[in-house]
C-alpha cells in the first residue's frame, strides 16, 4: 500500500498506464491525474514557501492537493515537456510524464 | 466647536513614496512635520508600480537625482530599520529585432550615462542570450546595467512613513485636505472633518491628485490620471536576477519583468488604461493584460509557461511631457510641489524625498531642478 | 453565435449547476438562446457532479436522498444543449465593461452580455488548524468529490472535522462506501442544534436527513464528537498526515488516520460578482461579505446572482433562486413577468433562507478560535503564511483591514486568491486589533479569477 487514495468503486475499467517522475504507476481510464497519481503515491508537489526546509526540499512541506475542485490551486504538477496542469481537473491519459518536482531553474532556458 | 489646529514647520499633501520619504529626510533635519494622506501611505501609484530601482533609461538630467536615490536604496535596509527588499541584481534593456536604430539610441545613451557616472554594458544579441538565456529570438540587442535593481513597491512607502514616525514626524492617514490657502506667513489646510493644519512650508506631492491642489494656489498643472497593467505569475525557481525591460516608441510594446526572490515573475507595460482619481478607483482592462502577455512572450518566451494569478493597477499623475514636477512653486512662496511622475517616479522616489527636504531646510540643493521647473508649461 | 433573443439580448449565464441550469431552462422557455459557459467538462456543477462515461454507479448511489433533483437537474440541461450556446470547459477570468472574458485551450474572448446571470457555485469554508498544510487535508467538498465524481476515498483512514451537515453527510458517503472513517469531529455543541431546531424545521425532511446521517455514524460504531477543538493536525512534511488530536473541556482525544476532510460550511464564490462590480455588505449571520442582491437576485449593471455563489442556501434553493434571476433578467430586458410564479418561488426561497439562518445557529462558523490560532500556525497555505507574520502586519505594520493586512504579510496573496484563508485572517485581523470583524472588510476580488497561462491569446480582434 503506497497510495494516499483508495479505491472503493469503479474498480472495473481499462487500465492505462503513466510515469510520474520516470517510474511508472498504472491507473485506470476515466481517473483524473490527481487520482492516478495519489492512488499510486502520496503527494503532487513539494509547497514553495516556509520555514521548515526538510530532506533536501525547499518549502514546508509535501503537497497532495486540498480542494478538488480547481479553486485552491494546490495540485499543479509539471508535464515531461515542462508545461503545468493542474492534477485535479486533468483527466490521466495513457503514456503521460508527469514530474512532482518543479524543474529546476532550467524552466527558464526555453526559447 | 472648534478641533485643535496641528502647528508644524512643514505640511505634506500626499502621502506616497515622495512625500514619505520627504517626511523621513525633513524630520532627520530636526523639522517638524505632518503628513497628510486621504487613504493610508504608500496605497496608489507608490504601492501598485512595478518596482524597478532602475536609472538606466531616464533622461541623462535624472541622473544625478536617480544617483543620489540609489544611495539611499543600498542603505534602506539600516536606514528604516525594515526590509524593503531591494535586490541590486541589474537591469537589462533591449530592443527587438524590427527596430535596430535602437542600437544606436542605446549607444548614444551609454555615452551620455557613462559621464553621469551610469556604467553601462551594450551587448549583441549572441552575448545577450549567452548569459540571459531565457531572452527571445526577437531580442535585437540590450544594455546592461549592474547596478541597477528593485524592490518591493508595497513596503517602501510604509517604511519610510514608519522611519520617519520613529523621528517624530507626524504620519495622517485617512484625512483628505479639502481645502488650502496662504494667509500671511502660514499655510492653512482644512480636512473634510474641519481638522486644521498649520505650517509655515508646504509640500504637495499628492500624485495624480496634486494638479486639484496647485490648483488652490492659481498653479495650473494638467495632469493625466492613468493605470499602469500589472500582473504577477505563480513561484518558479529564482533564475532571472535582473529586471529587463524594453526600450520601444510603442507604448503597446513596452513590457518588463523581474523574479523576486520568492520566485513569483512580476509582469508589467504595455498599454495603461485610464484611472479615476476622484472615486479612488483603477482597473486592469483585460483587453491590455492579453497585449502585455503577447509581448512578453516575445521578450522571454519561457514566461509563456507560467501562470499569472493576480492582476492589479493603482493611479498614476502623468503630466504633458512625462515628466516630473519638481521644486519650489513658481507663484506662491514656500509652496514646494513634487508630482506628476508619470509611472517612473519608483526608482527615484528616496532621491526626490531628501532633495526636496534638502531644498525646503536649506534653500538649495545640488541636484539640478531646473528641467523639474513647475513654470516649463507656460502656467 | 448565441445568446440573443427575437430583440437581440444578449444575456450570458456562468456555470451549469443546479442555479445555472434552471436559469438556461427559464430563458430558453421565454424564447432566448443563452451562452452558457460552465467551467466543468459536463454540467450538474460541484453538488450534482458527473462521473466519467465509463463509470458505472447509478444516480442513487452517487446522490443519495438528492438522486430524483440530481437527475432531473442532469436531463434537463442535456434537453437544453441544442437550444443554447453551451461552452464547456471554459473559464470566466474577467468581467470587464459589459464583457465576459471566457478562457478556453489557451484562447480568449470578450463577450459582450446585456444581461450576466453569475451561478458561481461556493466553495468550502476553511478555518486553520496547527497542521493543515500537510499532505492528507483535504476540503471536505474535495473528499465528497474524490468519492462522487472518482469512486475514491482521500484517504486509508479518514478523519472528518469541521462543522454542519456536510460534516455528517460526506462522513456516511464514506462510510457507507466502505471507507475507514476513523472519527467525526464537529466544532459545533449539540445544544446548538437543539435551539436552532425551530428554523431548521422549516425544511422537515432535511432536518430528519440530518438526524438519520448523525445515527447511521454512530451505529457504525464511528466515534462522533461534537463541541470539541482541534489542537493539532499530527504529520510529517514528507509523509503528510498521521492523526489528529482535538480537545473538549479538559479533556483531549488522538485518534490515528492519514486524511483529514475538513470544512465549516461553504462560501460563496462572488470573484465574478466583483469584477462586474457587484457591491458587498457584511452579513452578520456569518460572518463575512455578501455581495448585494434584491429579492429576485438583481445586483446591479445587468447582473444577477443565483444559487450558492450569492449566499449559501443549498442546492434544493439554487434551483429557485436560478429561475428567479432569469425572470428578473427577462423582466428587465421587456418580457412579461409571470407574477404567480415568481411569488411562489419567493415563499420557497423563504423557507430555505429560514433554514440556512438555522443551519448558522446550528454549526456556527468557530470565530473564536480562528481569532486565537496558534502564531505557528498556517494561515495562507499557498504562500505558507502563519498567524504570527499576519498579526505581525496589524501591530508593527498597522494594517487595519485585509487588503492592507495582504500587502505586508502575503495572506491572500497566493495562488487560490484567499479563497482558503479569507475569512480566517479576518477574524484574525480583527481580534488582533480588538475591532469587530466587520471592520477587518474583505479580500477585493482581482482578476484572473483563476489562474491564466500568460500563453493566453485573444482570437475575437
Amino acid at each position: 500500500m503506497t497510495g494516499r487514495f483508495r479505491r472503493l468503486a469503479e474498480t472495473d475499467r481499462p487500465a492505462i498506464r503513466l510515469t510520474v517522475d520516470g517510474a511508472p504507476i498504472d491507473a485506470l481510464e476515466g481517473d483524473t491525474l490527481m487520482v492516478a497519481m495519489l492512488t499510486a503515491g502520496d503527494a503532487l508537489r513539494d509547497s514553495e514557501f516556509g520555514a521548515g526546509a526538510f530532506e533536501g526540499h525547499a518549502g514546508d512541506g509535501r503537497r497532495a492537493g486540498f480542494c478538488l475542485m480547481a479553486a485552491c490551486q494546490d495540485c499543479w504538477v509539471w508535464t515531461a515537456a515542462g508545461d503545468r496542469v493542474r492534477a485535479c481537473s486533468t483527466m490521466a491519459q495513457d503514456g503521460m510524464a508527469i514530474s512532482t518536482h518543479q524543474p529546476e531553474a532550467s524552466w527558464a532556458a526555453v526559447t | 466647536m472648534t478641533s485643535p489646529i496641528t502647528h508644524t514647520d512643514v505640511a505634506i499633501i500626499g502621502g506616497g513614496l515622495m512625500g514619505c520619504s520627504a517626511a523621513f529626510f525633513l524630520a532627520q533635519r530636526g523639522l517638524s512635520v505632518a503628513l497628510l494622506e486621504t487613504d493610508k501611505v504608500g496605497r496608489q501609484a507608490s504601492g501598485t508600480n512595478f518596482g524597478n530601482v532602475r536609472r538606466q533609461g531616464r533622461p541623462i538630467f535624472q541622473l544625478p537625482l536617480a544617483n543620489r536615490a540609489i544611495r539611499i536604496w543600498r542603505n534602506a535596509r539600516e536606514m528604516l530599520g525594515s526590509d524593503v527588499e531591494y535586490l541590486q541584481s541589474g537591469h537589462i534593456r533591449v530592443c527587438f529585432r524590427e527596430r535596430p536604430d535602437n542600437i544606436g539610441k542605446m549607444e548614444e545613451y551609454a555615452q551620455q550615462a557613462r559621464e553621469e557616472g551610469l556604467e553601462l554594458e551594450l551587448l549583441s544579441a549572441n552575448a545577450l542570450r549567452e548569459r540571459f538565456p531565457w531572452l527571445g529570438p526577437d531580442v535585437l540587442a540590450g544594455s546592461y546595467s549592474a547596478t541597477d535593481g528593485h524592490a518591493n513597491p508595497r513596503l517602501a512607502a510604509p517604511a519610510f512613513a514608519r522611519a520617519a514616525a520613529r523621528l517624530g514626524a507626524q504620519i495622517i492617514e485617512d484625512t483628505q485636505i479639502v481645502h488650502a490657502e496662504k494667509l500671511v506667513e502660514d499655510f492653512h489646510l482644512t480636512a473634510a472633518d474641519g481638522r486644521q493644519f498649520r505650517a509655515p512650508i508646504l509640500l504637495v506631492t499628492a500624485g495624480a491628485w496634486a494638479g486639484k491642489v496647485a490648483g488652490w494656489f492659481d498653479e495650473g498643472i494638467p495632469l493625466t490620471p492613468r493605470a499602469p497593467t500589472m500582473s504577477v505569475t505563480e513561484p518558479v525557481p529564482y533564475a532571472i536576477a535582473p529586471a529587463v525591460g524594453v526600450m520601444t516608441p510603442d507604448e503597446v510594446e513596452t513590457v518588463y519583468f523581474r523574479q523576486v526572490a520568492r520566485g513569483n515573475i512580476v509582469l508589467g507595460g504595455s498599454t495603461r488604461a485610464a484611472s479615476y482619481p476622484d472615486d479612488y478607483r483603477s482597473y486592469v482592462l483585460p483587453e491590455n493584460t492579453m497585449t502585455q502577455f503577447q509581448h512578453l512572450s516575445r521578450l522571454a518566451p519561457a514566461l509563456a509557461r507560467l501562470n499569472v494569478i493576480r492582476v492589479w493597477s493603482g493611479i498614476e499623475g502623468y503630466t504633458q511631457d512625462a515628466l516630473p514636477i519638481m521644486g519650489p512653486s513658481a507663484r506662491v512662496p514656500g509652496l514646494f510641489h513634487a508630482f506628476g511622475f508619470s509611472g517612473s517616479g519608483f526608482q527615484i522616489g528616496p532621491g526626490v524625498g531628501e532633495t526636496m527636504a534638502e531644498l525646503i531646510a536649506t534653500g538649495a540643493t545640488d541636484i539640478p531642478i531646473a528641467p523639474y521647473a513647475v513654470n516649463r508649461f507656460g502656467g | 453565435m448565441g445568446g440573443s433573443d427575437m430583440s437581440g439580448h444578449r444575456v450570458i449565464i456562468i456555470g451549469a449547476g443546479p442555479a445555472g441550469t434552471r436559469a438556461a431552462q427559464t430563458l430558453v422557455r421565454a424564447g432566448l438562446r443563452p451562452i452558457v459557459i460552465d467551467e466543468g467538462r459536463r454540467s450538474g456543477g460541484q453538488i450534482y457532479r458527473r462521473q466519467p462515461d465509463n463509470f458505472t454507479r447509478p444516480y442513487s448511489a452517487l446522490y443519495g436522498t438528492e438522486a430524483e433533483r440530481a437527475r432531473d437537474v442532469h436531463a434537463t440541461f442535456d434537453a437544453l444543449i441544442p437550444h443554447i450556446d453551451y461552452r464547456a470547459d471554459t473559464l470566466v477570468w474577467n468581467v470587464a465593461d459589459g464583457h465576459v472574458w471566457a478562457s478556453c485551450e489557451g484562447q480568449t474572448q470578450a463577450i459582450p452580455y446585456d444581461a450576466l446571470i453569475v451561478c458561481s457555485g461556493a466553495t468550502d469554508r476553511l478555518a486553520p488548524v496547527p497542521g493543515w498544510q500537510a499532505a492528507g487535508c483535504y476540503s471536505l467538498g474535495g473528499a465528497q468529490i474524490a468519492l462522487k465524481a472518482q469512486g475514491v476515498a482521500v484517504g486509508h483512514r479518514v478523519l472528518f472535522l469541521g462543522t454542519g451537515p456536510l460534516l455528517y453527510l460526506v462522513a456516511s458517503q464514506y462510510a457507507k462506501a466502505g471507507a475507514d472513517v476513523a472519527a467525526v469531529l464537529d466544532t459545533s455543541a449539540l445544544g446548538l442544534r437543539l435551539r436552532a431546531a425551530g428554523k431548521l424545521a422549516a425544511q422537515p425532511d432535511l432536518l430528519w436527513q440530518g438526524l438519520r446521517l448523525t445515527l447511521d455514524l454512530k451505529r457504525r460504531g464511528i466515534p462522533v464528537l461534537t463541541g470539541i477543538r482541534p489542537v493539532e493536525i499530527h504529520g510529517h512534511p514528507h509523509s503528510g498526515v498521521a492523526g489528529i488530536t482535538v480537545a473538549r473541556g479538559g479533556r483531549t482525544w488522538r485518534f490515528d488516520g492519514d486524511a483529514v476532510a475538513m470544512g465549516w460550511h461553504l462560501r460563496p464564490e462572488t470573484q465574478v460578482a466583483d469584477l462586474a462590480r457587484v457591491p458587498f455588505a457584511f452579513d452578520a449571520a456569518t460572518r463575512q461579505w455578501l455581495p448585494v442582491v434584491d429579492d429576485d437576485g438583481r445586483a446591479g449593471n445587468a447582473v444577477y446572482l443565483a444559487g450558492d455563489g450569492a449566499r449559501i442556501l443549498g442546492a434544493r434553493c439554487a434551483e429557485v433562486t436560478g429561475e428567479l434571476a432569469a425572470m428578473a433578467a427577462l423582466a428587465d430586458l421587456g418580457h412579461v413577468a409571470d407574477a404567480d410564479r415568481r411569488r411562489a418561488l419567493l415563499a420557497q426561497k423563504g423557507d430555505y433562507v429560514r433554514f440556512a439562518s438555522g443551519l448558522a445557529q446550528a454549526f456556527p462558523w468557530p470565530a473564536d478560535m480562528v481569532a486565537q490560532v496558534g502564531d505557528d500556525t498556517i494561515v495562507c497555505r499557498c504562500e505558507s503564511v502563519t498567524a504570527a507574520t499576519l498579526r505581525a502586519s496589524v501591530g508593527a505594520a498597522h494594517a487595519q483591514e485585509a487588503n492592507r493586512a495582504k500587502a505586508f504579510s502575503r495572506v491572500g496573496m497566493g495562488r487560490c486568491q484567499g479563497r482558503y484563508c479569507g475569512n480566517a485572517a479576518a477574524e484574525i485581523i480583527a481580534a488582533a486589533r480588538a475591532a469587530p470583524i466587520e471592520s477587518a472588510g474583505r479580500l477585493r476580488g482581482q482578476a484572473p479569477v483563476k489562474p491564466i497561462p500568460v500563453a493566453l491569446r485573444r482570437t475575437d480582434v
